[in-house]
């Protein structure tokens, strides 16, 4: 594709310049003409009954224009499950849960009046772990199903599993095996920007919400079910994104926030803004799923793996979002990250009273393939082989079909795997600096890049639509949170359509303008959209150049008539019969219309906006006409089946590999990266700029994951809810060398053959440093984050004599 | 009874003279975004620990979130509305910053952005590393900060060569 002229250039993004400017209006700053402020009540408890809620006090507190209970509001049920409830009656499940809710004029009087609301609890005993959810007599976190069925258990009834060939036999028939149990904890997306939404009804009972997400058309659709249950099941409900300060998986569900301020709102018959704090924003918003993963591998005497198992246990807190499913992304690393012929994938997802979590870049990919690619090194050195080498050997390559049934496509990973050894001296430095107490170490990763079908539809619809000036206007139903989904897109549609990309206006995302598109999540968003709008594009061509066949003469007329007077006729080629183009013989580029086998003179083409303006005006007996087109593309993959975990799930596979080297203070555990490597298989670069914007800060998410990043609590007790006690990486901790390697495998499925690469970054990094930290000093941490007193420990540990048939010893220092 | 406790104070914002009436526990970011309308600034924690509401006074970066509004009286505040030239035209830090890629989500962006004009004014021609040691009170969360490091040395080496930041 050498006549790219716009894909691929390292383009400033387009809303750039306002968001330097301080201009870029997020939801915090907005306001609308007389607006209350929401605040909420939280539980005090992890676990009890409720047994009396005062708010009189907050009502009779001035400025207080409408305060909420679970008593006077009809029921909404919200959740993937539809287990949660936007305020509770009966019972709270977590320190989160919502008892009540206060509008006031302003947000000071709104906190004062949440603090008069007494409320009185009877406390139970609660579960914090999967073992005490699981332990016979657990208290149960829901006493019924969504539709008040019993339950006798705290194991949620969704299933995903796998189990391909005979992975007994191959365990028995394998030349070498080894096992381990894998630990990651829940962490905080950390968004800069924090939640925040709008609701307002109109005078017709329409509602309009202004709201952080990432899937505006499913949370209309959550939304129209909250109206129903508010007797307004005939209402419309517009849902429009302000600019996102950061997204990361935390606009994949509604909140309850969100609908409380739809109550709110509501009932105060005036806008109610609820925007989280940043102590909220780590307290209740939900963050990624811990998980326990034990995993089994083995392969033959020559390296090849025979069998893969795996079971993961996942703590879902007390409710479930959509973040609950992460198993469903976990299957495809489980069963076709490498070459594996037998593989078996168990999970259980288990209600807890800690807080419940939802969904974040890499969707469960990272939580395994930390195991999977840990445990690797541990089966290449069993086998004695080297780790570079047992990838390579175990390479997926082009035409796989793996156990889950995904069809590896294009496929880059020796590549990945070459380059990335080749950028930290693999070969040189593997194993050989333990003296200096360095150590070098990879991993690699498979993701989903040409969509992820885990909803019924994956499809993304666009509009676009010229005006008279041959502006595109876009109207895309995606959200644009930072990734640069609005720099590839603006390439795309400038590239398929013929027109500049200042030419390239990306308007808000809103339900009432933009088609239908599922969400911006699975990477996603510049695969969905570059397809939809090249079949956009191809519809509007087709509308320009029938137009054109029937404008160009006369236009081609005028502007010889033009040249005459102006004296330079003798210029102007002759023996090109402008007169009777046929429309298949036009083409469009930067905005001009041109002829392909006309001679290159200016009078032989028109610029798009004054062909377009001319079709107000058409030659007499001619209708006039409009230049609007709309696609919706839905890519040609399956729903898998997730009970026996197989289906085609994606129309590509992103591949890549990540490399590491550190350093290991001996003394005190702590870890210093040295230099970082990463090749990936993008396809196809679409904005080289934006592109390792987005991956550098995977990696650093990677980095804050692997080291330091926990959530941390106490009996379902959030206790570091500030970035002070909840670290993510500065710019000081981002003080090595990064080197960036893209693999263009130019993938038919992708537009202009890009794959989807919004996630990748961080999902290699904690196994990559794990394995570098086991070259370095030979200990093997297991349970992120790689805090300096567990690699402390670790050391201590392995310094101890061994003592045949003694019991294993424990750790001297517990981390 | 309350008791009025606020005061009238009187300060310069981005080359302009404003007058406002502040209460003695209002804080700076509120005055500039909630009264007087200026919502470039971002607050992100509220508690000095994210940078995002970063503003000059008399050329010095503060947390906007935690200094006291009433102390500006007198002062020179700038904000990142105040660091762009004419019209739409930005500074040389700003364009900088976009030409180089080092903004994304851009909430981080206001703050990350003064911060820079004010170590670029103590230090004209910084390392990478005194850089990165400068922004630790500035978090990203998108960036991974390698294009904002990046964009920083080429203002600066574009500011070396003449200009303002």
């Amino acid at each position: 594709m050498s006549e790219l002229r716009h894909v691929g250039q390292a383009a400033p993004r387009p809303e750039g310049a306002d968001k330097l400017a301080g201009r870029t209006r997020y939801i915090h700053d907005i306001k609308r003409p007389g607006m209350l402020y929401g605040k909420i009540k939280y539980a005090e408890h992890a676990h009890a009954r409720i047994l009396n809620v005062d708010t009189s006090k907050a009502e009779r507190l001035p400025g207080v224009k409408a305060v909420l209970t679970a008593y006077d509001t009809p029921e909404l049920r919200i959740g993937f499950l539809r287990d949660n409830f936007a305020l509770k009656r009966d019972k709270v499940r977590q320190f989160r849960d919502e008892v009540a809710a206060v509008a006031a004029i302003d947000p000071d009087i709104a906190r004062q009046a949440v603090e008069l609301i007494e409320v009185e609890y009877e406390p139970l005993p609660g579960v914090f772990s999967v073992e005490e959810a699981l332990a016979d007599g657990a208290p149960l976190v829901h006493e019924t199903d969504a539709r008040g069925r019993p339950l006798t258990t705290n194991r949620l009834a969704l299933e995903f599993s796998h189990d391909s060939g005979d992975v007994d036999a191959a365990c028995s028939a394998a030349a070498h095996v080894v096992e381990r149990e894998y630990t990651v904890p829940r962490v905080q997306q950390s968004c800069m920007g924090t939640a925040g939404c709008i609701a307002e009804f109109d005078g017709r009972g329409n509602l309009e919400m202004l709201v952080k997400t990432q899937i505006p058309f499913l949370a209309q659709r959550d939304y129209a079910r909250a109206l129903a249950a508010l007797g307004l099941a005939d209402k419309s409900v517009r849902v429009i994104v302000p600019a996102l300060g950061g997204g990361f998986g935390t606009g994949l569900d509604t909140h309850v926030y969100e609908y409380i301020a739809i109550l709110l709102a509501w009932r105060a018959g005036k806008p109610v803004k609820i925007l989280f704090e940043r102590d909220e924003e780590f307290a209740f918003l939900s963050p990624r799923q811990s998980a326990v993963t034990r995993i089994r591998q083995g392969c033959d005497a020559e390296g090849k793996l025979l069998f893969r198992h795996l079971e993961v246990s996942q703590d879902n807190g007390a409710y479930t979002s959509w973040g609950a499913t992460f198993p469903s992304v976990m299957l495809m690393p489980a069963t076709s990250l490498y070459r594996v012929p037998n593989v078996r994938f168990e999970s259980r997802i288990v209600y807890t009273n800690n807080t419940y979590c939802q969904a974040m870049r890499g969707y469960g990919n990272p939580e395994v393939t930390l195991p999977i690619e840990s445990s690797l090194d541990e089966l290449a050195e069993a086998a004695g082989i080297d780790p570079l080498d047992m990838r390579r050997i175990n390479t997926n390559r082009p035409g796989d079909v793996t156990p889950m049934g995904l069809k590896i496509g294009t496929c880059g990973l020796e590549e990945c795997l070459d380059k990335t050894a080749g950028r930290i001296d693999w070969r040189a430095k593997h194993g050989r600096q333990r003296a200096l107490k360095r150590g070098v170490g990879m991993a690699s990763l498979i993701h989903v890049g040409g969509g992820g079908k885990i909803y019924r539809s994956d499809g993304s619809g666009i509009i676009l639509k010229l005006d008279d000036y041959g502006t595109v206007n876009v109207n895309y139903g995606g959200v644009e949170m930072g990734q640069g989904l609005h720099a590839a897109l603006t390439a795309m549609v400038a590239e398929a359509l013929g027109v500049l990309p200042a030419r390239v206006v990306i308007n808000q995302t809103d339900t009432a303008t933009c088609p239908w598109d599922v969400g911006t999540h699975a990477s996603r968003g510049a695969f969905m959209a570059g397809n939809a709008a090249i079949l956009a594009s191809d519809k509007l061509r087709v509308q320009i150049f029938e137009w054109a066949e029937r404008i160009y003469p006369v236009e081609v007329a005028k502007a010889i008539a033009r040249a005459g007077a102006e004296g330079k006729a003798a210029d102007v080629p002759t023996g090109f019969d402008f007169e009777s183009v046929g429309r298949e013989r036009f083409d469009l580029k930067d905005g001009w219309l041109f002829v392909r086998d006309a001679p290159d003179h200016p009078v032989f083409r028109i610029s798009l906006g004054k062909l377009l303006r001319a079709a107000h005006f058409p030659p007499e007996g001619d209708p006039s006409t409009v230049f609007a087109a709309e696609a919706f593309y839905e890519p040609p993959t399956q729903l898998p089946d997730w009970k026996k975990g197989v289906g085609n799930m994606s129309a590509n596979y992103t591949f890549g590999t990540q490399g590491v080297e550190v350093e290991v203070d001996v003394e005190t555990g702590d870890v210093k990266i040295l230099a970082l490597a990463f090749a990936l298989d993008v396809g196809r670069v679409l904005n080289p700029q934006t592109l390792a914007g987005q991956v550098y800060g995977g990696i650093a998410q990677g980095v804050g994951y692997a080291l330091y990043e926990e959530v941390k609590t106490d009996r379902g007790r959030i206790l570091n809810p500030n970035f002070t006690d909840y670290k993510i990486p500065s710019a000081a901790d981002i003080d090595f060398p990064i080197e960036l390697d893209f693999i263009e495998t130019d993938d038919p499925s992708g537009p202009f053959g890009a794959k989807g690469v919004g996630e990748p970054g961080l999902v290699p990094t904690a196994p990559a440093i794990a394995n570098a930290i086991y070259d370095a000093v030979g200990v093997r941490i297991t349970d992120l984050p790689i805090t300096p007193e567990k690699v402390l420990a670790a050391l201590i540990e392995k310094q101890r004599p061994a003592c045949p048939g003694a019991p294993t010893p424990q750790p001297l220092m517990r981390p | 009874m309350t008791i009025d406790n606020s005061m009238q104070i009187s300060f310069e914002l981005n080359g302009s003279m404003r007058r406002a009436r502040v209460e003695p526990h209002e804080r700076l970011i509120d005055l500039l975004r909630d009264v007087l309308g200026e919502t470039g600034t971002k607050e992100g924690c509220g508690e000095g620990e994210c940078g995002a509401c970063t503003v000059l006074v008399e050329g010095r970066a503060v947390n906007s979130c935690l200094f006291p509004a009433p102390e500006v009286e007198g002062l020179r505040v700038v904000t990142i509305e105040g660091l762009c030239g004419e019209g739409l035209q930005l500074s040389p830090v700003q364009a900088a910053f976009l030409e180089g890629g080092a903004t994304q989500c851009g909430f981080c962006t206001p703050g990350m952005v003064v911060s820079t004009v004010a170590l670029l004014g103590e230090n004209p021609a910084p390392s990478a590393s005194d850089i990165r040691n400068a922004l630790t009170g500035n978090l990203c969360r998108c960036t991974g900060y390698v294009q904002i490091v990046e964009a920083i040395q080429s203002a600066a080496a574009k500011l070396s060569a003449g200009g303002e930041a």
